[in-house]
């Protein structure tokens, strides 16, 4: 008979089953083998420890260390990384570190952005948006030239926070019918996806895809709705 | 270290810019400031940050780095034997950071929207969200400085820096508006904390004169109203 310890564990994650920013928590704790309970929230119907945890911005992820709650996915990234030093995400060059807290900003600032307004335009509108995005990813597609990852050899800070472009960007592409990252526009990062999609820990943590394509379905069915007519 | 190793391109009106010279004056680092006039942009700093065209960029040894946050972590790794601009321990760093990036993201358009406002009704609603978030940010000085002068305890650190680079456009912002953003009545904390920052002997040969930010703030509003009437169409 085994006796469980009811204590719970130092390291709590809170999220969603889809959040992108989430899995960036999930994958980094992880690629260091760190033990974390997790905590999936409904976001119509916020938890009260939420509201507590997080409450300048109510949102996941939230992670939870011995009772101190750390929030803003890029910040965390950086907790667990000076928190628990194996397998680190960051080089211990000043401009290395630098440049990937770079990208990883502007995955978020520029990339996403563009992508998700193409995502949500059809017609012209998102043949523009398509080439918009395409600028930005072009810049990607060259910060990966000679490398495996953007990370270099491993996986590190700027391919967790670049990781949504490997899975979701996809269901985006096929729930919008689009084409962003073609294989002959960009053969670096469509290697690069295919390398960290296939990634271990990555690969095992990737949301259920039939279910990203109902949800962001029915997104873009309501953004294109709310869209004023022309 | 030759002074030619380090070049900060920049502007100074900017606070971002600020960020970085305030961080580079905490760690004594010598110089040289290239002053953008932003209309046309250098070909060096069209060379040394072609994704966004922006200032500041720091160039070490001819290297870039942009983005004002992580040219001030960057200036704190880099020459880490001077005074610590960010907290050792790392749940300390991530207040910091968490409060820098909220700075950023949610308080600074706040504040944009002000000077951008095409009229009162809009002018009032702003000064209501930079007022909020003021408050926000008082309450997390009582907090994070536990009764001392700074975010970053006896000395300025990465949180005084990421803040205090607007010191200079909030009171541009309070003198246009004839508003008090940092008052005793809502943020007592940060009205101390204000005076003690435009003293510092890292802060202040580089912090803009009021007045002549002032001026020049005419051209910027001008633009920012310009953009939000082109957004409202």
């Amino acid at each position: 008979m085994e006796t469980h310890s009811k204590k719970m564990a130092e390291v709590k994650l809170f999220r969603t089953w889809s959040s992108r920013f989430a899995l960036r928590i999930v994958w980094a704790l992880k690629l260091k083998d760190v033990q974390y309970d997790t905590i999936f929230e409904d976001l119509s119907n916020k938890s009260p420890l939420l509201l507590q945890y997080n409450p300048v911005h109510k949102k996941v992820p939230v992670l939870v260390h011995n009772g101190k709650s750390v929030a803003e996915s890029l910040v965390i990234l950086e907790y667990i990384e000076e928190t628990w030093k194996q397998n680190p995400l960051l080089s211990e060059d000043p401009h290395e570190r630098a440049a990937a807290r770079f990208w990883a900003k502007f995955g978020d600032e520029k990339v996403l952005p563009s992508i998700w307004e193409a995502f949500n335009s059809e017609g012209k509108e998102q043949e523009e948006g398509i080439v918009k995005a395409k600028e930005n990813l072009k810049y990607l597609e060259e910060e990966l030239k000679g490398k495996k990852f953007f990370g270099g050899e491993h996986i590190g800070f700027a391919d967790i926070a670049l990781g949504w472009l490997a899975e979701l960007e996809n269901v985006f592409e096929e729930v919008a019918s689009m084409k962003v990252i073609a294989e002959d526009e960009f053969p670096l990062l469509s290697e690069w996806k295919r390398t960290f999609a296939d990634a271990p820990i990555i690969k095992e943590n990737w949301p259920p895809r039939d279910k990203l394509v109902t949800k962001y379905q029915a997104f873009r069915e309501a953004n294109l709705l709310n869209k004023a007519p022309k | 270290m030759a002074k030619n190793d380090v070049k900060l391109i920049g502007a100074w009106p900017s606070p971002f810019v600020l960020r970085a010279r305030i961080a580079l004056n905490v760690k004594s680092v010598e110089y040289e400031f290239l002053q953008e006039t932003l209309e046309p942009k250098s070909e060096l700093l069209l060379r040394s940050n072609p994704v966004h065209k922006k200032i500041p960029v720091l160039l070490h040894n001819d290297k870039p780095i942009c983005e004002s946050l992580i040219i001030v972590e960057y200036i704190d790794e880099a020459w880490a034997s001077g005074p610590s601009i960010l907290p050792s321990d790392p749940y300390e760093r991530a207040i910091a950071r968490f409060w820098a990036a909220y700075v950023d993201e949610r308080w600074f358009p706040a504040m944009k929207g002000i000077l951008g406002a095409q009229d009162d009704a809009a002018r009032m609603a702003a000064v209501g969200q930079v007022t909020e978030g003021l408050v926000l940010l008082e309450e997390a000085f009582q907090k994070i400085s536990k009764g001392k002068s700074f975010f970053g305890g006896d000395h300025i650190g990465y949180l005084d820096i990421a803040f205090g680079g607007f010191l200079a456009w909030i009171r541009v912002t309070e003198g246009m508006g004839g508003i008090k953003l940092l008052n005793e009545t809502k943020t007592p904390g940060l009205l101390k904390w204000a005076e003690k920052f435009a003293a510092d002997p890292a802060v202040k040969d580089v912090l803009p004169e009021t007045q002549k930010l002032a001026e020049f703030s005419k051209i910027i509003i001008a633009k920012l109203r310009a953009a939000a009437a082109a957004k409202a169409k």
